[in-house]
């Protein structure tokens, strides 16, 4: 393969990564709030198109033709790049995410993966903290107190619990010897004492870590229980206070493509990726890692959802204290626990 | 495969590294120098990735880029912009800057056409499927102590923050 | 597939450069569609309808400077372990001890923190000249 083809490809790929991408964020969106209303004993969106299905697309015109006010209180270069950092760090991450085996396409064997970096883990948790300046630098440059104070708030929040994230990630990094993602998976193909997939919830202990992660994850992506920079009951909307339109809806879709990178990266990392049964035809046995690894996503994206409907908001004080003072020291506790057994193994 | 336009890709960075550098001391306004600082870590980050160095292009961008620019736009937040606009930009030891700049400058020239003899000239390239692991065996082998030493730095410097952060001590 | 190295960071620099001319797209679309009636109580700052008073920018708790703090110590501590973990089959408990005194003593740092009370963001402290 030559540099130009190389290039032609990994660009088609991009491009329909991010279109799915996109995709999946507004029926995220939709779910959310037809399983929202179905726990609150309401129907959700009904009116456009069959269930509410056309729903995403009319918020997405909406979106569009709604008044763009850029207040004179702003700081008019940051309040703009605002959302854009927040929705490029959201988008970049799926890059080095692989969704399954490789696959051949006219001839052209590739990989379901935009790329596979050996260093792929540490490209997600770069792009992770960056992402943390979109929501700092909407806080700040909105020139608003509660703007400011949810900028903060987000961001003291989200480097708290980047801490017990990184460091949930380290047993299954001490298991798997890699970085890479592909890899990551690979070293959970089989299962033991005949049925129990080898997956890293079930295998070498790691569920502790699995919970630490969702945990740390719910509260990088600002979710409910821990959404306490958009908490409306004193923060009106947090740091997206002073956006309208457009702008405003990229700090959603930027919450909502983290939640399904999040989704992604707990698959890959603690559910076995796309391991799962394989049966059938050859043609079969192609699509099924894939419809394997996008379910178990679609299972973690529901259980962001009902989570949502389930669970009241941390107060300020129990979320800083639940992060500092018992995630970080469970995570300490299990990457030296999971260490002693690889090394007494060894 | 051959590698694709390295060199557009150095200079590119190299340029970005110090076009960024060069922002960071001449903006007035101190979140634009912060945000010219966090590109020319990004850049700098890209430049270890031309090096080989894959662990560690993603540790800058961890630590530097998304972890102490943090510390400094949190700090950034709370100075009063106008008042800092208004004050003078470079204060008078400018010209000792100066000096120490160019002696600085012409000691990184001097090591770089002189050391040629002392220094190999090119690298033994580290595999880049293992990069992460050479780095971990010479970091947890030859330079054991050096490692353990770190972590009674850290612990100074957590010290160091709480009391920086107290009224009285 | 190309084995080289660099080539393979070339699809995440064209991911970046599609998603960023994406969001630029969209945020340059809306203001063109868009439209703009501003009255001056749109465009003043939100405060639930009451005038705005004074400058939003004001002093905050010393708490969120600590945090930052605390977090790159801990980031650091979390980086020396990555490579710790990717090659602790080949240390063996040779590489076990050696990180057991190394979180050992952050861990110490940990604990100061800890009791100076940095943690706890709820009550005031009970003595003057604490953090």
């Amino acid at each position: 393969m030559n540099v130009g083809t190389f290039i032609l490809v990994s660009a088609i790929k991009t491009v329909i990564a991010l279109l799915v991408l996109l995709t999946a964020v507004a029926y995220t969106v939709w779910l959310e709030r037809k399983v929202v209303g179905h726990i609150q004993n309401r129907w959700g969106p009904t009116r456009v198109g069959p269930f509410g299905l056309l729903q995403p697309l009319a918020d997405g015109v909406k979106f569009m033709f709604k008044e763009d006010l850029v207040p004179p209180h702003v700081y008019k270069p940051l309040y703009i790049a605002a959302p854009i950092i927040a929705v490029v760090c959201a988008l970049t991450s799926i890059s080095v995410i692989p969704i399954g085996n490789w696959v051949t396409v006219g001839g052209l064997r590739t990989p379901l993966q935009i790329t596979d970096l050996n260093i792929g883990l540490l490209i997600i948790l770069g792009i992770t903290s960056m992402g943390v300046y979109g929501v700092a630098l909407a806080g700040w440059s909105s020139n608003s107190k509660y703007s400011l104070l949810g900028g903060l708030r987000a961001s003291a929040q989200m480097v708290s619990y980047e801490i017990s994230l990184g460091l949930s990630l380290i047993g299954v990094l001490i298991l798997a010897g890699s970085f890479s993602l592909r890899e990551i998976v690979d070293a959970q193909a089989g299962s033991f004492w005949g049925f129990i997939p080898k997956w890293n919830i079930f295998y070498g202990g790691q569920i502790v870590a699995f919970f630490i992660y969702l945990t740390s994850a719910y509260a990088e992506t600002n979710r409910i229980p821990f959404d306490l920079p958009e908490a409306e009951t004193e923060l009106v909307a947090g740091y997206h206070t002073e956006y309208s339109a457009m702008k405003f809806a990229m700090f959603f879709m930027a919450e909502y493509a983290n939640m399904i990178t999040v989704s992604c990266v707990a698959t890959l990392l603690f559910l076995g990726g796309w391991h799962g049964p394989l049966f059938g035809a050859a043609v079969l046995q192609e699509i099924l890692p894939v419809f394997w690894f996008l379910l178990k996503v679609f299972v973690f994206l529901f259980i962001y959802i009902w989570v949502r409907g389930t669970l009241p908001r941390f107060r300020y004080d129990q979320l800083m204290a639940f992060g500092w003072k018992f995630l970080l020291p469970l995570a300490i506790a299990n990457l030296v626990l999971t260490g002693l057994i690889v090394a007494l193994r060894s | 495969m051959q590698p694709v336009a390295t060199t557009f890709f150095f200079y590119f960075l190299a340029a970005l590294t110090l076009a960024g550098g060069v922002l960071v001391i001449t903006r007035k306004n101190p979140v634009h120098s912060a945000l010219a600082l966090i590109i020319a870590l990004l850049a700098q980050a890209g430049l270890y990735l031309m090096l080989y160095a894959p662990f560690v292009a993603g540790v800058q961008i961890i630590l530097y880029a998304g972890g102490i620019m943090v510390l400094f736009l949190f700090v950034i937040m709370l100075v009063n912009l106008e008042r800092s606009q208004r004050e003078e930009q470079f204060n008078k030891q400018w010209l000792l800057g100066i000096i120490a700049a160019t002696a600085l400058g012409a000691l990184f020239i001097t090591i770089f056409v002189r050391g040629r003899a002392i220094f190999p000239v090119h690298i033994a390239a580290v595999a880049e499927e293992s990069n992460t692991q050479e780095i971990g065996l010479m970091l947890y082998g030859n330079y054991m102590f050096t490692f353990e030493i770190a972590s009674l730095l850290l612990l100074v410097a957590i010290i160091g923050a709480v009391v920086m952060a107290k009224k009285r001590i | 597939m190309p084995d080289n190295y660099f080539v393979r960071y070339l699809p995440l620099l064209i991911h970046f450069l599609l998603a960023a001319a994406l969001a630029g797209a969209v945020v340059t679309l809306s203001w063109v569609i868009g439209y703009r009636r501003p009255t001056r109580a749109k465009v003043s700052p939100y405060e639930c309808g009451i005038t705005p008073v004074g400058d939003a920018r004001g002093r905050f708790s010393v708490k969120f400077y600590l945090v930052a703090m605390l977090f790159i110590l801990f980031d650091v501590e979390a980086v020396f372990l990555y490579p710790w973990a990717v090659i602790l089959r080949q240390l063996k408990m040779y590489g076990f001890w050696e990180m057991l005194v190394y979180i050992g003593i952050v861990l110490v740092g940990f604990f100061y923190i800890w009791k100076e009370g940095v943690l706890d963001w709820g009550q005031p402290s009970a003595r003057r000249g604490e953090v």
